[in-house]
């Protein structure tokens, strides 16, 4: 299964860090997600886009976890060379990463 | 029990206005909040003024005033723009001469004193450093090519602007959650010791100054209640908070217009460009979400209550933006079949070229438009072989104007003499100027013993 099947996603930016909230449908799903999206398993999805540490944090009165990509905007959206400079699609990316939900 | 209903302006410079129109007409908000400076922004304004010292200003502030401002003269409401930019003063000036061309009347507020860039030596020399917020890097290696710094200003100026009568309250940088939080701690008389009040103003604040995201716009989400099922894009009403006395705040949206507010549509701009959501900096209170409820009441009604507040620091952050090199950039698109292949020939040929000609860049840069331009690196290339169309984009970064506007010369020989059915050339793409941002803090009093409110009418 992929995130996309149980949250959703959106993300922005501020300097060089790319930030992401992803959000889960119910409690259930909320559970799923805190046990497999960890600061290691993001930092592998990311690889090649974010050059620094990643940064997480579970809010469980919103079924959502903050996810912080530091170093992922070429320095940041007006000196980055990408298409994508703000960042706008890495929530979508993000959906695409396979999960356990067993 | 008394409450105050604000409703979202802009959420960046070029934003659409009709959605405001129709919370005038059927959103019974007593004021307006319009966010129309991104952390990029600025370096738009800059290039304005150094064309002309009487811009720097966003210019959509005078034709979004003219058509909104005889609804909102009729039933009161008040408002409270960013649009001043690098020149707030000069903002008023070109305001006050349009609405005095048609004989309307207002009093228009300025607030000016965040700009710091001719203060960084007085600064320094009362011992704020500068340094790079993040990397702590010394400014002295940015300095001369600096364009633009400016502090964000919380929301006291604002209140005082309120306070003395103001219909339209003008501002250059300031938080942007600010410019909904002032009409709050104006109306209710809020301490600025309050701080869970202060908190859930913040909040309020940040869920409705990114305009169709805090309703239903750009929302992330698949399947059932995804994006397909959001009503009438076309008509997307922009957020509208209706706060209490006692901080509590509901987010609905005019009736009759499109979008959605509920638990979902606000939890994607809640967290939206937040960093640590137990510690959300504003001037004004340190926001702590993780107490926060949002409770859909239905209707497009959603309740915000619990946020937690904790005192403010004794800083303001600074953002500074300086020249950081030049881009140019190349696209040419090929069609099936083996359109990637050709595009990825075309990709080899020029920068074997560039290596034979000695042009020499920091950064060369290329994506496939149809395949990974947006996703990069995690764009799946399995089924590229049978793409219809597909366009190389390629660009290169270097110090040097010249070479960025040489780049794009290499490419459009090669529709005659290179790969088949090289198509959709767009001509030549100027040089483009790349900006580094310098985020820093400056001590709170230096910052605002400057800071001047100014109050005429037209």
């Amino acid at each position: 299964m992929r995130l996309v099947d149980i949250a959703h996603a959106r993300s922005g930016d501020k300097g060089d860090r790319a930030d992401i909230g992803l959000f889960a449908r119910n409690a259930a799903d909320y559970a799923v997600i805190k046990r497999e999206v960890t600061a290691q398993r993001i930092a592998d999805h990311f690889r090649g886009i974010a050059a620094g540490p990643v940064e997480l944090w579970p809010l469980d009165n919103l079924w959502a976890i903050k996810i912080v990509l530091n170093g992922a905007l070429q320095g940041n959206a007006a000196r980055s060379l990408r298409s994508d400079n703000l960042g706008k699609c890495l929530a979508a990316a993000l959906l695409r990463m396979e999960i356990e939900t067993a | 029990m008394k409450s105050i209903r604000i409703g979202a302006g802009l959420g960046f410079y070029g934003d659409a206005w009709a959605p405001i129109a129709a919370t005038l007409a059927r959103g019974e908000v007593q004021y307006i909040g319009s966010d129309h400076l991104s952390e990029l922004t600025l370096a738009i304004l800059q290039k304005d003024r150094m064309k002309d010292p009487g811009a720097g200003y966003t210019r959509d502030l005078v034709p979004m005033l003219t058509a909104l401002w005889p609804a909102a003269r009729r039933q009161g409401v008040k408002f409270l723009l960013n649009a001043g930019g690098l020149n707030p003063q000069g903002a008023a000036a070109a305001l006050t001469a349009e609405f005095s061309k048609r004989g309307w009347q207002a009093r228009i507020a300025v607030v000016t004193g965040d700009g710091v860039l001719d203060r960084f030596d007085e600064l320094r020399a009362a011992g704020d450093t500068l340094a790079h917020l993040d990397t702590g890097a010394d400014i002295a290696g940015v300095r001369e090519r600096m364009l633009f710094a400016n502090a964000y200003l919380g929301a006291q100026p604002l209140v005082d602007a309120l306070r003395q009568g103001a219909d339209i309250v003008l501002t250059g940088r300031v938080a942007d959650a600010a410019l909904f939080m002032a009409p709050l701690i104006h109306e209710f008389d809020w301490a600025w010791d309050d701080w869970q009040k202060l908190a859930q103003a913040l909040t309020v604040g940040h869920l409705l100054e990114c305009s169709g995201q805090g309703s239903g716009g750009n929302f992330n989400a698949y399947g059932e209640h995804g994006w397909q099922s959001i009503p009438d894009y076309p008509h997307l009403g922009y957020p509208i908070a209706e706060v209490s006395a006692d901080g509590t705040a509901v987010i609905t949206k005019a009736s009759g217009t499109g979008g959605r507010v509920d638990f979902d549509t606000l939890r994607q701009q809640l967290l939206y460009e937040v960093h640590n959501p137990h510690r959300y900096f504003s001037p004004d209170v340190v926001l702590d979400m993780g107490t926060l409820t949002l409770t859909d009441l239905g209707d497009d009604r959603v309740e915000i209550k619990g946020a937690s507040g904790l005192p403010r620091t004794d800083t303001l952050k600074v953002v500074g933006g300086y020249a950081d090199g030049w881009a140019g950039t190349a696209t040419i698109g090929y069609c099936w079949p083996q359109a990637y292949r050709k595009a990825q020939a075309t990709e080899r040929i020029v920068r074997q070229l560039l290596t034979e000609r000695k042009l020499d860049y920091q950064e060369i840069h290329t994506e496939f438009i149809g395949l990974d331009s947006l996703l990069g690196p995690l764009a799946d290339t399995s089924r590229a072989e049978e793409l219809n169309e597909v366009y190389l984009r390629m660009v290169v970064r270097t110090p040097d104007k010249r070479l960025a506007e040489a780049f794009p010369r290499q490419i459009p020989w090669l529709g005659l003499s290179g790969p088949p059915t090289a198509s959709g050339f767009s001509g030549i793409e100027p040089a483009r100027a790349l900006l580094g941002l310098w985020p820093t803090l400056a001590r709170r009093e230096l910052i605002e013993s400057q800071v001047q409110v100014t109050v005429t009418n037209t």
